[in-house]
């Protein structure tokens, strides 16, 4: 069995099973990366069947320790990780940290993470086809040969969603799927991955946007080392939350039945104008003057 | 002309010699693609060096030059490995530390007791004349050894070298992969070794590869691309320092070199061609 797959036990045995839909459970879970600063803090959480959960918070919240305890990749110091018998979760990482110069072409980038006791390199005739399936079904056919590189944003992002896939997933997990794209790709994206949760899959995703995602899926966890709220956006996108969050102070609007963030800082003006800089014989004017 | 070019495979040891700078040329090809990838041109450059270590303290206690080599070698890519796993040393720091010293005792080694059967200057700059039927069976074997894993573990090398975490995550064990491409490039060092000598390893391992990226974008191409690269360049710099009376080591880098000239300006020039034709169409 993958280590993927196997149930977590730490020390403390705390709600032993698992519901009927539910996929994984973290109950009390802390976590620190051995310097005694904790990046989780007592997170207890449910991941169930057809959920789509956003996970908000500011950069340093555990976020990305959140989706790599739900992994299984890290192993939490305390508190215990249930995951369904065999479970299987696929991880998106962020785009930013892939490298775009690597030669490998969307075919083969897609294949390296098919689970498979096969021994040879090259593809089965099986295999090839599913490859087809999952490349045609995220409207990227055709581009099996291209270069990883040669692909467009919202390309790029659903190769490795088509990765993903391949593993057969039933809960992905995707590390700020929007970060640095525009308005187009974002909505793209969007509708991507509610196509796949109405098709059953569960997904977790972490991210920044506020408005752009989190405001429109169904559950939201707002994360600042612990757990501060969990609920519909309706509910948990409110100032009281967003500053237990973020640790600064925003406003909520409603706009067409939703919650419109709008982050609280405002500048104070300027009351001088601000230095300019001096040509050197203007500075050496302004010292003779001094003098 | 032709009785010219063959001349030299009268002798038996440059048979031997030729064979060896082959196989070992395409294993440097294969293994190189990986350690480039992976950004550990260094690395090699490094474990070549702690490699000499071993070789002297091997002709020091009379035992085999390929076993005492070998297990110095493996132990001291064992020991990066495992040095460039924790994060909080620098590993570049750390592999200069390890490598360096080890390449310095060996300098101390020849120094105090004298280097006995090979020659000190074959080890740094390689010598074909000590390669026997026993040596072209063993890189023989380090080859096909070398080549068996990369073909069973294809999959596995490529996630892990391309996207570790994430590897990791779907239940590859990377240290396991990490590990033995180590040992694996080890034994490709220690078979280049004598025909190239220490100092001129690396670039075996680095020139075929990135010859071979600026051809393709395929991984699979790639690798097979750089291992005939690999092999080529032994094949003929082998020849061509026999023709030329110069070192082994020495041509077959520098066949690598010219080659790797060559794809740069014809690359270039195929890119700057297309960009101008695209300009043409663009402002047509």
């Amino acid at each position: 069995m993958s280590p993927l797959l196997r149930v977590v036990r730490a020390e403390t045995p705390v709600a032993q099973r698992l519901g009927p839909r539910e996929l994984v459970r973290l109950a009390a879970v802390s976590f620190d990366y051995g310097s005694g600063a904790s990046v989780l803090a007592d997170v207890s959480l449910t991941v169930a069947e057809r959920q789509f959960v956003g996970v908000v918070g500011p950069s340093g919240s555990g976020k990305t320790t959140l989706l790599r305890t739900i992994l299984g990749s890290a192993r939490p110091c305390s508190g215990s990780v249930l995951r369904r018998d065999g479970l299987r979760v696929a991880y998106v990482p962020q785009v930013e940290s892939v490298d775009w110069s690597f030669p490998v072409t969307v075919g083969e980038c897609v294949l390296m993470a098919r689970p498979s006791d096969r021994r040879r390199p090259w593809a089965s005739a099986p295999e090839r086809r599913e490859v087809a399936v999952v490349l045609e079904r995220l409207g990227l056919n055709g581009l099996a040969g291209r270069h990883i590189r040669e692909l467009s944003g919202g390309q790029q992002q659903r190769v490795f969603i088509a990765r993903a896939l391949m593993r057969r997933p039933q809960l992905l997990l995707m590390d700020e799927p929007t970060s640095g794209v525009d308005a187009r790709l974002r909505h793209e994206i969007l509708h991507l991955l509610d196509d796949l949760n109405a098709a059953g899959l569960a997904i977790v995703l972490t991210t920044h946007d506020l408005n752009g995602i989190a405001a429109h899926l169904p559950r939201l966890v707002c994360l600042n080392r612990r757990v501060v709220a969990a609920g519909r956006p309706a509910d948990v996108l409110r100032p009281d939350v967003l500053e237990e969050t973020y640790g600064a102070s925003m406003q909520v609007l409603e706009h067409a039945g939703m919650p419109v963030v709008i982050d609280g800082f405002q500048r104070e003006r300027p009351v001088s104008s601000p230095p300019r800089i001096h040509t050197p014989r203007e500075h050496a004017r302004l010292r003779l003057g001094a003098r | 002309m032709i009785a010219d070019l063959l001349a030299p495979l009268d002798f038996e040891f440059f048979r031997n010699g030729l064979i060896v700078a082959t196989l070992a040329g395409g294993l440097c090809g294969l293994i190189g693609v990986y350690v480039v990838l992976k950004g550990m041109s260094y690395i090699g450059h490094g474990l070549s060096h702690a490699i000499f270590g071993g070789f002297a303290a091997s002709s020091l206690l009379g035992v085999s030059f390929v076993l005492g080599a070998g297990a110095w070698g493996i132990a001291s890519a064992l020991m990066i490995n495992a040095v460039t796993r924790r994060r909080t040393i620098g590993a570049d720091a750390a592999i200069g530390v390890v490598t360096t010293a080890s390449f310095a005792l060996g300098l101390v080694l020849f120094a105090l007791f004298g280097g006995v059967g090979r020659s000190f200057d074959a080890a740094l700059f390689g010598s074909i004349l000590g390669v026997s039927g026993g040596d072209v069976l063993l890189v023989g074997g380090i080859c096909l050894a070398a080549g068996a894993l990369v073909f069973l573990r294809y999959r596995d090398l490529l996630f892990t070298t391309f996207d570790p975490e994430v590897a990791e995550a779907s239940g590859v064990s990377t240290a396991r992969i990490d590990a033995l491409l180590m040992v694996v490039l080890a034994a490709a060092i220690l078979a280049t070794m004598q025909v190239l000598g220490v100092t001129l390893v690396a670039a075996t391992l680095v020139i075929p590869p990135t010859v071979a990226r600026m051809l393709t974008s395929s991984f699979s191409r790639m690798l097979g691309l750089s291992t005939a690269i690999g092999a080529a360049c032994g094949f003929v710099g082998m020849n061509l320092s026999y023709h030329l009376d110069v070192q082994s080591g020495p041509a077959i880098v520098l066949v690598g070199a010219l080659l790797f000239a060559a794809v740069f300006v014809w690359t270039g020039a195929r890119a700057a061609l297309r960009d101008t034709r695209h300009g043409r169409l663009a402002s047509a």
